[in-house]
């Protein structure tokens, strides 16, 4: 093997932040090579200064063996460098070959010549195994195809080395299956890959080679062969990790949510929930699995009074609320950590003691008449900073300054820090590291314990399975069955996902 | 920003870190009256005797600055109008068309109110101007609650029915017969808002626009109908999620921005002019939207960046008198610095000012529409 890419000593700071700290990289041609570390552990700083959106400070890069100096986007791409963000950088109404011949076009006659370019995309794609219909429109995709197509325009522009950041933050299991399918593929013909992850279960999967990295600095270089998932998670974190949820058997008592025939429309005014029914009951975790798409949000947002409910009925702890207004659900009892934190979860040019009084400024001791009480809401807001160990300069800092993992804890610390009945979690970890995850997971546990209902909507199968007691699978807006965790398989599981009834259930 | 960035730890005190902030206001001023000076060399005039001049017109005599503070009133009471519905997430166009609502109901009540002592008659006809901005403004606050409808357009709409309105009834039904010109009747003098300092006509709406700057403050950060107004202007989606109802707290920041808005036609009527003539074109509902901007939305921004129009208003005729620049330089400078303070770029990379790691804009100036 040649070495394609070396990075040495790499280093960049930010204010206040060594983000990179010498850092070495070696990527030999054709290796798919995860770089593994938590949020903030300087991950996608040192791509960026790769891909020439951030300048090192220090430090040098060499391709196939010469050094090269690489200060804009444009640099990296013609020195054969690809990324695909996270986000995808992909315009909706535009059909698949015009987003990846957009900026390189083929002209015929000083028009655009949308046939030789789909011919040559099609060409590419068979090349690859990256079966994409090059007529289709992008906004008709699934997400998976999506990034497919990201993928595509990088080999377009020459790529050899590919950067992924964070890839399968998107993808159900079975697309991201499918993705890793692609990358070796792609490394098999000579390309050479850079996976960006947090994810201990895909790095063992895909990599070749995993370098860690902690603090802005490389804690080892090691293969999956010599690799566990502990090990890695104790490189990551830097202290041993509880993977797995330590719970006792859940003692369910009464009823706190009843959801019956349940219909909820999405924005296009479609059915997006179909005539849903559930019940959580009191000191027991109902885990909602499924595919991203099949009702969740709107379900989520029915509950918890953010959508109007088509049809059906929602009772909570006996109580009608059905439409009920977000505030008579929250009286009521209701805690909701909301999937999408930065629209709903917190207002973010606002500082924490604030976000962690979202939902009770309005009463005592908060407030006295319409006077608010900026004691308490800083003696507030300090404790649970401290109690739920976000980490924050100050109780006065933006809340839109912390990582993800601190936010989400900003919200679980608000959310869980007032007596409720109901847990409604959506999503509550989604792109969050491993230490943030295991903290959420375990406050869940001890609302549970304490006798509140949960329900758990979450498209991570691997925290429905480790979490819940009760599992029902939702699919096209239904609940297309419920099996208890201790009988359910992740085989099982991820059939009827894909819709798949056993034979004689239907 | 990258999660990396984010872990940054923000070391040096508030007020330390806002300095720099505060500083691009300041600077996008001066640089527009540098560029001011080169427009009135390139006219060839001489700078420094139009600069004097505005200077002296503005703040050189007690009558200067008398007249200055008469023109700040109605900026700091119509900027904080537009101030706070900017922090509803609200782009209220309209305060001028409830400057003329505020002073129409507070003339009205001015002159055919008779008999009561300036205690009562007084503070009921600023009452009357409050409520004619108010309910002028809920208007458009009722439109975008219940129906949806952009305030911009609506607002906008209101302007032209409310000058016309006012236009019609100083003409007709409220015209004095005894004059010779169209124009209500004067107000009565215990409608009247005392001078301060005679014969000087500075008087005392001055004072409750101070005072109006201080409950603005306290109304929006010290209290529960001001964090619900600002947690729907900085993020409707969270704000409905914790409880709070964005059209309601729509409804209420539009009739408050009207009061406000009222009160400073109000004191134009009660204060300045003691009656209301047809062609009565303040412009102050315009002003006070660039106010608002280089204020940078802060209720304390709101004195300084109105007293610089004042004076530059002000200041400008004696400008013209001294040097031969036309007045219409001043809107020059005010446009240049509004460009300034709204594209802050040009200032930082001008003089050098680090954009906040995390810039965070607490400010949503107006949302798109059918929001």
């Amino acid at each position: 093997m040649t070495t394609a890419l070396q990075m040495r000593s790499c280093s960049k700071a930010f204010p206040g932040v060594q983000a990179c700290d010498s850092i070495d990289l070696d990527l030999e041609k054709g290796e798919i090579h995860a770089l593994l570390g938590e949020n903030g552990a300087g991950k996608t700083t040192l791509m960026n200064i790769l891909y020439g959106l951030y300048h090192a400070d220090e430090g040098s890069i060499f391709l196939d063996g010469e050094e090269v100096r690489i200060s804009e986007p444009s640099d990296a791409i013609s020195r054969g460098i690809g990324m695909v963000h996270q986000h995808f950088m992909l315009i909706p109404v535009f059909t698949v070959a015009e987003n990846i011949i957009l900026g390189m076009e083929v002209t015929k006659n000083s028009l655009l010549d949308r046939q030789t370019a789909a011919q040559r995309i099609r060409e590419f794609s068979h090349q690859f195994g990256l079966d994409v219909d090059p007529d289709a429109y992008v906004k008709d995709l699934p997400v998976g195809v999506q990034q497919r197509v990201e993928i595509i325009k990088a080999l377009y522009r020459g790529a050899d080395i590919l950067i992924l950041d964070e890839p399968t933050a998107v993808l159900t299991p079975q697309e991201a299956d499918d993705l890793f399918e692609i990358l070796r593929s792609l490394a098999s013909q000579g390309k050479s890959i850079i996976f960006i992850t947090h994810k201990l279960k895909e790095v063992l999967a895909i990599a070749d080679r995993i370098t860690v990295l902690r603090d802005g600095r490389v804690v080892g270089t090691t293969t999956p062969e010599e690799a566990t998932e502990a090990k890695l998670a104790e490189m990551m974190v830097g202290r041993e990790v509880i993977l797995t949820v330590e719970k006792r058997p859940a003692k369910p008592g009464d009823v706190v949510l009843r959801v019956t025939d349940l219909q909820v429309l999405d924005e296009r005014m479609y059915t997006a929930v179909d005539g849903l029914s559930l019940e959580v009951r009191s000191g027991e975790i109902l885990g909602v699995a499924g595919v991203q798409g099949n009702g969740q949000t709107e379900l989520v947002e029915a509950i918890t009074g953010l959508r109007p409910v088509a049809s059906g009925q929602i009772e909570i702890l006996g109580q009608d609320m059905t439409n009920g207004t977000p505030r008579r659900i929250i009286e009521s009892g209701v805690s909701h950590v909301p999937e999408d934190r930065l629209r709903h979860g917190l207002v973010v040019s606002y500082p924490l003691v604030d976000n962690l009084v979202l939902s009770t400024y309005y009463r005592p001791p908060f407030a006295r008449g319409i006077v608010i009480d900026n004691q308490a809401v800083e003696d507030n807001g300090k404790r649970l900073i401290a109690e739920y160990d976000v980490r924050a300069p100050s109780a006065y800092t933006l809340a839109g300054t912390l990582s993800g993992g601190n936010q989400q804890k900003l919200i679980v610390a608000r959310e869980f820090s007032r007596p409720s009945k109901l847990v409604v979690a959506a999503q509550p970890t989604r792109g969050l590291d491993v230490g943030s995850i295991e903290f959420i997971h375990q406050r869940l546990v001890e609302q549970r314990d304490a006798g509140c209902g949960i329900l758990l909507v979450s498209v991570e199968l691997d925290e429905i399975l480790s979490l819940a007691d009760c599992i029902a699978v939702l699919y096209k807006g239904k609940i297309i069955a419920t099996v208890p965790a201790g009988e359910a398989t992740p085989e099982q599981l991820g059939l009827l996902m894909a819709g798949v009834r056993e034979e004689g259930a239907h | 920003m990258t999660a990396e960035a984010k872990k940054a730890t923000q070391a040096s005190p508030a007020w330390l870190t806002a300095l720099p902030e505060m500083a691009v206001p300041v600077l996008a001023v001066l640089t527009a009256l540098v560029i001011g000076a080169i427009v009135i060399w390139a006219s060839g005039a001489n700078v420094l005797v139009a600069y004097r001049g505005l200077l002296e017109g503005a703040l050189g005599s007690m009558r200067g600055i008398s007249e200055t503070l008469v023109i700040v009133t109605p900026y700091v009471l119509s900027g904080l109008a537009v101030m706070l519905g900017f922090r509803c997430g609200l782009f209220n166009i309209g305060v001028e068309g409830q400057f003329y609502m505020g002073a129409l109901f507070s003339v009205y009540v001015g002159f055919a109110v008779k008999g009561l002592p300036i205690y009562l008659h007084l503070p009921l006809a600023v009452l009357a101007g409050a409520v004619g901005g108010a309910l002028w403004a809920a208007i458009p606050g009722f439109l975008k609650a219940k129906l949806g409808v952009h305030e911009v357009t609506n607002t906008i709409m209101l302007n032209y029915i409310a000058v016309k309105t006012v236009d019609y009834l100083v003409k007709n039904p409220l015209r004095d017969k005894a004059s010779t010109i169209p124009r209500t009747p004067y107000i009565a003098t215990s409608a009247t808002l005392p001078q301060l300092l005679p014969p000087y006509r500075v008087h005392l709406g001055l004072f409750i626009a101070l005072a109006a700057i201080l409950v603005v403050y306290w109304f929006l950060w010290k209290t529960t109908l001001g964090f619900e107004i600002r947690s729907v202007g900085a993020n409707p989606d969270a704000a409905k999620y914790a409880g709070m109802s964005p059209t309601r707290n729509f409804v209420l920041a539009m009739v408050l921005s009207g009061t406000l808005a009222g009160l400073a036609g109000t004191s134009e009527v009660l204060g300045t002019n003691r009656n209301l003539p047809a062609a009565f074109i303040s412009g102050y509902g315009f002003d006070s939207i660039a106010i608002a901007l280089l204020a940078k939305s802060h209720p304390f921004g709101i004195l300084p960046a109105a007293f610089l129009w004042a004076a530059l208003r002000n200041g400008a005729g004696l400008m013209q008198v001294r040097a031969g620049v036309s007045i219409d330089l001043i809107n020059i400078v005010q446009a240049l610095v509004i460009i300034f303070v709204a594209a802050d770029e040009i200032i930082r990379r001008l003089y050098r000012i680090k954009r906040p790691r995390e810039k965070i804009s607490d400010v949503v100036f107006t949302r798109g529409w059918g929001h």
